[in-house]
């Protein structure tokens, strides 16, 4: 199952981890529980309100701060499918792959996406379709080592292979 | 091929002459480091690889520090699960409560991070020792998980901004001001996938704790990683400290920088960053004219928690007190600087001035406990990040300075200058 289709959830720039889950929170790592407080300082009662499969629009450097894996953690936990934006914070782009939460790059559909829409994506293909809008949007392809974890089934399943052959 | 420091310093851990921005590497690590908050998440991606033991047990370092001393039965279960792995797998390098202090103040001066590492840690600020010239960054908890397993971290190796610094810093401009002032240069997203590597005339005579503020820092641009190259400052800093050997890199005359930035250092004075973002800052003259008003000073943190930072913060505080109302918290970095705090006399200025003294603790800098805010208060901070909800309630405000400026606000009860002190 490569398509995900959900309603947008709109953010802007530099949404940082303390944003996504406050540390106050980090007495846990648990996914449930980190979700009840997931978006919670940027967006009041976002976890209430999001529902599963649904999708999140931010502006640029997504997931700024802290190195904390419980910021895509949270975010796969409280139903989000996938993170569209122009830019990510770097240990927040290698904790998305690293935790299974998708995450795709693109400025014009960051810009153009509207609070509210109907998005369709095909993750394997990076086809982002605004059905609300019609426009229809291309990720940034992902890099071609992080393809290979991912086809490999994440960093860990990558080392579990490699350590017993 | 000419190589910046940084890239010599991947090759070299990749086990290849030379490397080029972009190109993925498999790097050696040399130490492996996280806290209460990452290492819980870390040890269970560990113990689902199925691996008995971690690569080295001198070169995995835990360090409970956020939460600790445990503030509730939560972050004490987290610290437990940090505990029983130190024990089972024998951690030469576990930090108990009495031996703690913040990892990034800790582990240089204990010298178990050096010039020429690879470091890794699951906490953003790890890239601190970059301040000794290594390189070191932060990563998540699993890709941590791996590194502890196999000693082995995959990078993409960056392209490196090169920051120059020229001049002679004013009185009360420190380290901590010269990386405020780039920051807002740059702005937090404008270093994002890049080394930083800091250098100058400026540099060349910026002491060790100075330069780990700046090194601290370069996660708030953005950077992959800070980087100083490593001089007489350095060796005097590391010399007596190093529990092993340790290898010195430098850039090569006609290294390739993706871009260079020229700063004059002279004509910088302390710096304000406004919330809710690092690269906010101002001078501390706007932020004096501007008359905030401020609840909460606090001196100390991963930045600013080192024994020159209490002494600077002291020579303010000596034989005056915090304003009426104000809550001043000092949070001396080690168990090492507590002690030196006290050899000097710097605590019972503290103690006159009617400053509450922390034990080492992350604490308050990412509203964990031991000094949290209340909606609408606002603090003066030494620490880096003044995001929203930071330090407390989402609407609390933090402003970022340096020890002097937050000494001379916390006597105030407003951001002040020094100069309006002394």
């Amino acid at each position: 199952m490569n398509t995900i289709q959900g309603k947008v959830w709109k953010f802007g720039d530099d949404i940082d981890t303390d944003a996504i889950i406050p540390a106050r929170y980090l007495n846990t790592s648990d996914p449930s529980e980190l979700a009840k407080h997931c978006m919670e300082d940027a967006d009041t009662g976002f976890a209430g309100k999001v529902k599963a499969g649904d999708i999140m629009v931010a502006g640029k450097n997504f997931g700024c701060g802290s190195s904390r894996e419980h910021a895509p953690i949270a975010i796969k936990a409280a139903g989000v499918a996938c993170v569209i934006a122009p830019t990510f914070a770097r240990i927040f782009y290698r904790n998305a792959f690293n935790t299974g939460l998708l995450i795709l790059e693109s400025a014009e559909a960051a810009a153009a996406i509207e609070a509210g829409h109907e998005v369709a994506i095909n993750s394997t293909t990076g086809t982002i379709d605004d059905l609300t809008s019609g426009q229809q949007f291309k990720a940034q392809p992902i890099p071609d080592f992080m393809q290979k974890l991912i086809d490999d089934g994440g960093l860990m399943e990558h080392w579990r292979k490699r350590l017993a052959s | 091929m000419a190589q910046t420091i940084t890239e010599k310093i991947l090759a070299f851990h990749a086990g290849l002459d030379e490397v080029e921005p972009g190109q993925l590497i498999e790097a050696k690590v040399d130490i492996a480091l996280a806290n209460d908050v990452t290492a819980p998440i870390a040890i269970a991606e560990f113990e689902k690889l199925g691996v008995e033991k971690v690569f080295d047990d001198e070169r995995v370092l835990l360090i409970p520090d956020h939460f600790t001393p445990n503030k509730d039965i939560k972050s004490a279960e987290q610290s437990k699960i940090l505990r029983d792995f130190a024990k089972q797998q024998g951690l030469k390098n576990y930090f108990e409560i009495g031996r703690v202090g913040i990892e990034h103040v800790l582990l240089p001066e204990q010298g178990l991070v050096l010039p020429g590492d690879l470091i890794v840690g699951a906490d953003s600020h790890t890239c601190t020792y970059g301040a000794l010239g290594a390189f070191a960054t932060g990563v998540g908890s699993t890709d941590l998980a791996a590194a502890m397993a196999t000693g082995k971290v995959w990078f993409k190796v960056p392209e490196t901004i090169k920051v120059v610094y020229h001049g002679k810093p004013a009185p009360w401009v420190e380290g901590k001001d010269l990386i405020l002032h780039t920051i807002g240069i740059l702005k937090v997203d404008g270093a994002l996938y890049q080394a930083l590597e800091m250098m100058g005339e400026t540099i060349d005579t910026l002491p060790m704790y100075g330069r780990m503020s700046m090194a601290n820092m370069a996660i708030e641009a953005g950077a992959k990683n800070g980087i100083i190259a490593p001089d007489e400052i350095t060796l005097d800093y590391v010399r007596s400290r190093a529990q092993r050997d340790y290898t010195l890199f430098a850039s090569d005359p006609d290294a390739v920088y993706c871009k260079t930035i020229e700063i004059d250092a002279s004509a910088i004075r302390p710096q304000v960053a406004y919330p809710p973002l690092p690269d906010k800052s101002r001078s501390v003259d706007q932020a004096a004219a501007d008359k905030i008003e401020i609840d909460q000073v606090v001196i100390g943190s991963c930045t600013n928690g080192r024994i020159e930072d209490f002494r600077l913060a002291a020579s303010l505080l000596k034989g005056r007190k915090a304003a009426p109302y104000m809550r001043l918290l000092i949070i001396p970095g080690t168990q090492d600087v507590y002690r030196q705090m006290i050899k000097e006399g710097l605590t019972e200025i503290f103690i006159d001035a009617e400053a509450l003294i922390s034990p080492p603790t992350c604490g308050p800098c990412l509203g964990g406990h031991m000094g949290i805010l209340a909606a609408g208060e606002r603090a003066v901070a030494t620490t880096n990040r003044n995001f929203v909800g930071r330090m407390g309630h989402p609407e609390s405000e933090v402003y970022l300075s340096n020890p002097a400026v937050a000494a001379a606000s916390a006597i105030l009860g407003r951001i002040a200058t020094p100069e309006e002190v002394v």
